[in-house]
Formats: C-alpha cells, sequence, structure tokens
C-alpha cells in the first residue's frame, strides 16, 4: 500500500533527477559529436582553458560575496522589522518581501533597464551628484558588482523572513533575564540572539550558498557572461558551451564541477535538519 | 501585584529611560527600513514608471524618474497581441497542469511517508528533501540529450514542445512541497485518524476526510510554491523550447521582446510587469500561506 503510494515520486525521482544525474557522468566521458568515448579527456581540456579558470573563480567569488551580504542585510533588516509593533510590522514585511516574490527573469529585466549603457537611471540620478557615468555591464569590475548586487537584492529578502521568523521564536525572557544581569544591545545579540538562531542561520546560509552557487537567471539576461567572460558562472557557462555551441560533452562537464561543492552544503544541511528534527 | 506597589518609587526612573531607548529604537529602526524599502521596490516601481511611457518620451531621455505623458499604449499593445497572449496562455496552462500533478504525487507519498513506517522510509524522506537540493543548472544538459534520444527512439516529438515542460517541472516542486506536507500531515495528532480507522474508514477516506482538511494551510502553501516555481522557471523553457509559439512568459519576453539590438523598453518593462502580476496577486491575498511556505522547509520535519 505504502509503496503504490510512494511509487509515483520515486519514478519521478528515479527518471528525471537521478538518471539524468547519472547520465551527465557518462555524457561528460564523451567527445563532441558523441561518438567516441575520451575518458577524462574533456575534464583535461578544461583544466588547460584560462576561462574554466576563471568560471571557477567568479563563481567562488560570486556566490560568497553574495550569500555574506544577503545573510548581513536580512540579519539587519529582520531586527528593524521586529521592533516596528504589529499591524505596522505585517505592512512592512509584506512590503520588503517583494524582489523575492516577483520571478527573477522579469526582475533583471528591469535591473538591466536600470544598467542600460546609455538611459541609464542610475547614472541620470548620480549625474546630479557629480559623478560620472558608471559602466555597469560593461566593465569587468562593475559588471561583477552589478551581477552580485542584483543577487543581493533578489535573495535578501528570504533572509530576512527566515530570520524574522527565528528572532519571533525567541523567548522575551532570555532577553529579560540579560537585561537584568546587566547586558548592553550587543551582548544580548551575540550571547541570547545567535546562539538561539544558530541553525535557522546555518541551514539558510548553506541552502541559499547551493542556490547562489547554481545562479544562471540572473547573469544569463544581465550580462550573458560578458565583458569577455568574466562574469560567466558554471551554469551560464555550461548553458554557451552546452547548448548554444551544442558541444554537450563538454557543457555536462562544466555543470559536473558543480557537484562538490553542492554536496558538500547538502552533507551539513542535512546534518543540521537532522539535529533539529531530534531536539523538536 | 503588592511587589508592583511596593517597587513603585524605585524602577520608574529606569523604565522611563528604557521607554525612551525604545521610542529611539523605533525612530531608527524606521529610518533604516525606509532606506531598505528604496533599495528594494526601486526596481518594481521603475518598472511601472516606464511601462506608462511611450517610446517617444523614452529615448527623449528625460526624467528617468518621472512620466510626463502617460499612457497606457504599451499594455494596449501588448494584451492585443497574439504573440504575448500565447505566452502567457502557455505559462498559465502549463503551472495550472504542473500544481496538479505536483499534488498528484505529493500529497499520497506525503500521506505514506508521514503515516506508515515501511523499509527505506526513512531514507526515501531524506532522499526526497536531497533531491531538493540538486538545482536546475545540473540536469538541464542530460535532461535535453535524453529528450532528444527519447525523441529519436519513439518519434514523438518531445523537444521545442510546450508540454515537456510539464513532465520536467515536477522534479522542482515535487520534492519540496513533498518534504513540507511529511511536516504538516505528521504534526496532525495520531489518534485523530485511529479513531477514523476504527469507525471503518479506509485508508484513502482517513486521507481526503482529515489529513487534507485538516492540513490545508499546508496544502495552500504548497499550492503556491508549485505554482510560483513554475510560472518564474527560466532555464528548462530557454533550453527546451524555440519556437515562438511554444515560449512561456520568461523566455518569451527575453527573447522576442529584444529584436537585435534594438530595445523597446515601454513593451520590455510592460511585458516583465504582466509576467510578474500572477505571483504578485497571489501573494498580496495569501501573504500568510506563502511565507508559511517559504520558513516550512526549514522549521518544520
Amino acid at each position: 500500500m505504502a509503496f503504490v503510494l510512494t511509487l509515483p515520486l520515486i519514478l519521478l525521482i528515479a527518471l528525471l533527477v537521478l538518471y539524468p544525474a547519472f547520465y551527465s557522468l557518462y555524457l561528460a566521458t564523451l567527445n563532441k559529436a558523441m561518438t567516441k568515448f575520451v575518458g577524462l579527456g574533456n575534464f583535461t581540456f578544461l583544466f588547460k582553458r584560462e576561462t574554466f579558470w576563471m568560471v571557477v573563480k567568479q563563481s567562488c567569488i560570486f556566490a560568497i560575496t553574495a550569500v555574506v551580504f544577503k545573510a548581513l542585510i536580512g540579519f539587519i533588516v529582520a531586527h528593524f522589522v521586529h521592533n516596528i509593533p504589529g499591524k505596522k510590522q505585517r505592512k512592512w514585511r509584506g512590503m520588503l518581501l517583494v524582489p523575492w516574490v516577483i520571478p527573477p527573469a522579469m526582475s533583471t529585466l528591469a535591473w538591466l533597464w536600470l544598467f542600460d549603457p546609455s538611459y541609464s537611471a542610475f547614472n541620470y540620478t548620480l549625474s546630479f551628484f557629480g559623478v560620472g557615468p558608471i559602466p555597469w555591464l560593461g566593465e569587468t569590475f562593475w559588471a561583477r558588482f552589478s551581477v552580485i548586487l542584483v543577487n543581493v537584492w533578489y535573495g535578501a529578502p528570504f533572509f530576512l523572513i527566515m530570520y524574522l521568523a527565528a528572532l519571533k521564536s525567541v523567548p522575551d525572557q532570555l532577553y529579560e533575564a540579560a537585561a537584568i544581569d546587566g547586558a548592553n544591545w550587543w551582548q544580548k545579540i551575540w550571547y541570547v540572539t545567535l546562539p538561539m538562531m544558530r541553525n535557522i542561520i546555518a541551514i539558510t546560509t548553506l541552502f541559499s550558498l547551493i542556490v547562489t552557487f547554481a545562479n544562471f537567471d540572473i547573469v544569463r539576461i544581465l550580462t550573458s557572461g560578458g565583458p569577455l567572460d568574466t562574469t560567466h558562472l558554471f551554469a551560464t557557462w555550461a548553458f554557451q558551451v552546452g547548448i548554444q555551441s551544442s558541444d554537450i560533452p563538454l557543457g555536462a562537464c562544466v555543470s559536473l564541477f558543480m557537484v562538490p561543492i553542492l554536496a558538500v552544503a547538502a552533507i551539513f544541511i542535512l546534518r543540521d535538519v537532522s539535529k533539529r528534527g531530534n531536539e523538536a | 501585584m503588592s511587589t508592583m506597589a511596593i517597587d513603585k518609587a524605585g524602577p520608574t526612573r529606569k523604565l522611563g529611560s528604557m521607554s525612551r531607548d525604545r521610542a529611539w529604537a523605533l525612530r531608527w529602526s524606521y529610518f533604516f527600513l525606509v532606506l531598505f524599502a528604496i533599495f528594494f521596490l526601486t526596481p518594481p516601481v521603475y518598472m511601472v514608471i516606464t511601462s506608462l511611457k511611450s517610446s517617444a518620451e523614452i529615448s527623449a531621455a528625460t526624467n528617468p524618474w518621472w512620466v510626463f505623458h502617460p499612457t497606457l499604449s504599451n499594455y494596449v499593445e501588448l494584451l492585443s497581441s497574439n504573440q504575448f497572449l500565447r505566452f502567457f496562455w502557455n505559462s498559465s496552462i502549463i503551472s495550472i497542469v504542473v500544481v496538479f500533478v505536483t499534488m498528484l504525487i505529493s500529497i499520497p507519498a506525503a500521506f505514506a511517508l508521514a503515516r506508515m513506517k515501511f523499509w527505506g522510509s526513512a531514507t526515501l524522506a531524506t532522499g526526497v528533501f536531497l533531491t531538493y537540493l540538486i538545482p536546475d543548472s545540473l540536469l538541464f544538459i542530460p535532461l535535453f540529450k535524453m529528450l532528444a534520444v527519447i525523441q529519436d527512439f519513439t518519434g514523438i516529438t518531445l523537444l521545442n514542445r510546450w508540454y515537456v515542460l510539464v513532465f520536467i517541472y515536477p522534479t522542482l516542486t515535487v520534492p519540496f512541497c513533498t518534504w513540507i506536507m511529511i511536516g504538516y500531515f505528521a504534526s496532525i495528532p495520531k489518534e485523530l485518524d485511529e479513531a477514523a480507522i476504527i469507525d471503518g474508514a479506509s485508508w484513502l477516506q482517513t486521507l481526503l476526510r482529515i489529513f487534507i482538511p485538516v492540513a490545508l494551510p499546508g496544502l495552500i502553501a504548497a499550492t503556491i510554491f508549485a505554482f510560483t516555481v513554475s510560472w518564474a522557471q527560466f532555464l528548462y523553457p530557454l533550453v527546451f523550447t524555440t519556437s515562438v509559439d511554444q515560449l512561456v512568459l520568461p523566455v518569451g519576453i527575453t527573447t522576442t521582446l529584444i529584436k537585435g539590438d534594438v530595445f523597446n523598453w515601454g513593451q520590455i518593462m510592460t511585458g516583465a510587469l504582466l509576467g510578474a502580476a500572477p505571483p504578485l496577486i497571489i501573494y498580496a491575498f495569501l501573504m500568510d500561506y506563502y511565507i508559511a511556505g517559504l520558513t516550512a522547509g526549514a522549521t518544520k520535519g
């Protein structure tokens, strides 16, 4: 009986998730025309390419910087929202979550327009402060900055909501006890809030690390990897190599490099989730 | 009560400074929240502003933050364009079918995993959670090749057809929906379904009459999640569909409204806004369920 009820789930996961995952391992060992087995040929080819190492570096810079800023902004704004009383808090929370609700492909178009080389609304505004036109997507540094900025904008509300839920679950008595002991606000955060929220912070950060590391939409729409491939992530480069240049084995090979970091993050998440389950 | 009366003289001053501190904390909170709200809301507001401008006004490069001659022509044009309506229709039908498929797979599976202990049930539950962590960008290349192979083998056209997305999207929605439904089902007291079984109800009846009604908030949260994920998905349709009549909204807007190097920004922003409307409307009306679904992943289970 139980087997029948879970059969569709098992079939779905086996056929459309597990099978493609292993198929990708097999594809990565073929030549471009997919007629010949080349073993680790694609991997050694990648190791010799400068672009590949740039993608590795940029993926790490992108994911780590974006997650750190998302977590920081989420943590800070969650405290501000938590200070707001009752009904108004609901309104602020509702407003601040909007970036997370809009499909990223749609909101990234708005950013693309805000960053437009000749009509940029940001540059228009900055010109009043005497700040010269910034090549938001035209120069490597600014393009990297922009894709991270958009990712932080999109992801910070998620952290905000998770941290707000965690803040609400910290019992007031703990803060009262800390206040009686003469703790200042910094000590309250360090010794009460952070330990109480540790689990949620860990799970949210690891989860976001996976999603950010595997990001596709934002970079694809904003820069398509440019200028000169310097903003490519694993996902966008795999798309360019595998689909646009139709070298499927090499593309599969590129995307497989995401597996190690995803696996490490997944193991830690699983540990934290099961810990949480045992506590409850 | 009595202690409060006795201590009256002492702590009032301290309480007074505390409430003053709190008032300042509140003022600072509002100040910073306004700053962050500006950061978070600039892109959507700018979408609205640009969507109300004509091409002439946009290319005249007047103050970008203000509309001097508001017009609805972008909306009229897009909503009377068969191509755009086709994108909207494709997105809607795919998202709705995916929601149903997801529920049909997730609910029975979550029911079994939450209530029936069977060989490998714990492993399967963990496996479901792990599947949720596998991103689309890892699977799009092998899936693309798989579809091509199946297409060659059976002669059924799969690539460049919108209906293939109905089979692929559940890989993104089912794991999470099953996971949060396990949490909601497990929180239902066992006495409830035991009583039903004693009264002679079958498993199906307990599921339909007890589990689904009691876990309805979770079900709504899962439905919202499945819908918004399907609606927003960009990578799979970009890879699997190319003909204009097979595209979904996110891909359609990014590929067809940008013609070569000519950007019709008024229309692009209008399209993006209309594409963002369904999730935003759902969010506006069902915010609490939306947030419950968002936080359930880490707090349930």
